[in-house]
């Protein structure tokens, strides 16, 4: 299956969606680079708007996973991501630990359960 | 640390950061990009593509989620860019430091390229110890090295994910959602930041079944201005 066509047309989605909305920020920055109060409220509310879409895209990738993710049933999914995350506070706050544990708990559950 | 005294000694130890544990984990949460943009029917060349130019993993995901939903450009354009504004206050926060006596618009501009959580992380813990007119310079080897890791994770997890078993494929895509929620959890500084991820988490399922399409959009908007009233309250 292909969703993007391989030729120009393809790239030049991906350049307008992908690059140009995301690094016209980093050209901001370098633009207004220490001009700005960054703890102002303006901040503060593109803070949350950023935070909670990431949070948004983690739960549903969670929760309506598709292609790979989606053969694992979802109590494997809920299991291995609290593991995950409990296995990050386990080992005194290494992303590693958390990272890769969580997904050789998903890969072993697999393996035992499925 | 010491004893760096020219442009190229500088890069040379910003270098070095490609083997630091922020950059292993990286590579490993690429690995997930890369599966992701397979299994989206995205293609090698582009996941590729994608990590060099936009630097910026829970926004590349972002995109490739989208398109592959059937989202139109513009709607992936404001879903990205959304998630993106974030990138601005740490460009912003981050070049005053790289700045020497002289100004270097170009470099300025390729070194804010490389401004990304992982490269925050390594550029705070050497920065102090390189001196003011090398710091640009050292900062462009730790961006360097980052990218080019995080592109070579894309590539090894697009290729490999066509080769592994089925539950290898599934945990190489896991990696990614583990690492935007710890990276959510390290960076978490309020309360107002707790209720964004709580918020965004919850919504998000939520408005997908409600509005498929504009879910994360909405998600984002909703959550983070509730989250940003409660905190304002709170204050």
């Amino acid at each position: 299956m292909s969703v993007m066509q391989d030729g120009f047309g393809g790239y030049l989605t991906l350049l307008i969606a992908g690059v140009l909305a995301n690094e016209c920020w980093r050209w901001l920055g370098v633009a207004v680079g220490g001009r700005l109060d960054l703890d102002g409220q303006p901040f503060l509310w593109v803070r949350a708007v950023a935070l909670a879409l990431v949070a948004g895209l983690v739960s549903r990738m969670i929760l309506f996973p598709a292609g790979a993710l989606a053969n694992v049933p979802l109590a494997i999914r809920l299991g291995a991501f609290a593991g995950g995350i409990a296995l990050y506070f386990l080992a005194r706050r290494n992303l590693a630990a958390g990272v890769v544990g969580g997904a050789a708990l998903l890969m072993a559950a697999q393996m035992l359960l499925g | 640390m010491q004893g760096v005294s020219t442009q190229a000694a500088a890069f040379a130890l910003g270098l070095r950061a490609g083997y630091s544990v922020a950059a292993f984990v990286l590579f490993a949460t690429a690995l997930g990009f890369g599966a992701i943009a397979r299994d989206a029917g995205f293609t090698l060349g582009q996941a590729a593509f994608l990590s060099l130019t936009m630097f910026a993993l829970p926004n590349q995901v972002v995109l490739i989620d989208q398109l592959a939903r059937g989202a139109t450009v513009a709607g992936a354009a404001m879903a990205v860019t959304l998630a993106a504004v974030r990138l601005f206050p740490m460009v912003a926060a981050t070049m005053p430091t790289l700045r020497g006596s002289k100004r270097r618009p170009v470099l300025e501009v390729l070194a804010a390229h490389f401004v990304a959580i992982t490269t925050w992380i390594e550029g705070a813990r050497r920065l102090p110890s390189v001196a003011r007119e090398l710091r640009l310079a050292h900062h462009l080897g730790i961006g360097v090295a980052v990218c080019g890791m995080m592109v070579l994770g894309s590539l090894t997890g697009f290729l490999l994910t066509g080769s592994v078993p089925g539950p290898v494929s599934a945990a190489l895509v896991f990696t990614t959602p583990l690492y935007f929620i710890l990276s959510l959890v390290i960076s978490s500084q309020s309360r107002m930041d707790v209720a964004a991820v709580v918020l965004g988490c919850g919504l998000a399922p939520l408005l997908y079944l409600i509005v498929p399409g504009f879910d994360l959009l909405a998600a984002g908007l909703i959550g983070g201005t509730l989250a940003y009233l409660w905190g304002a309250s709170a204050r």
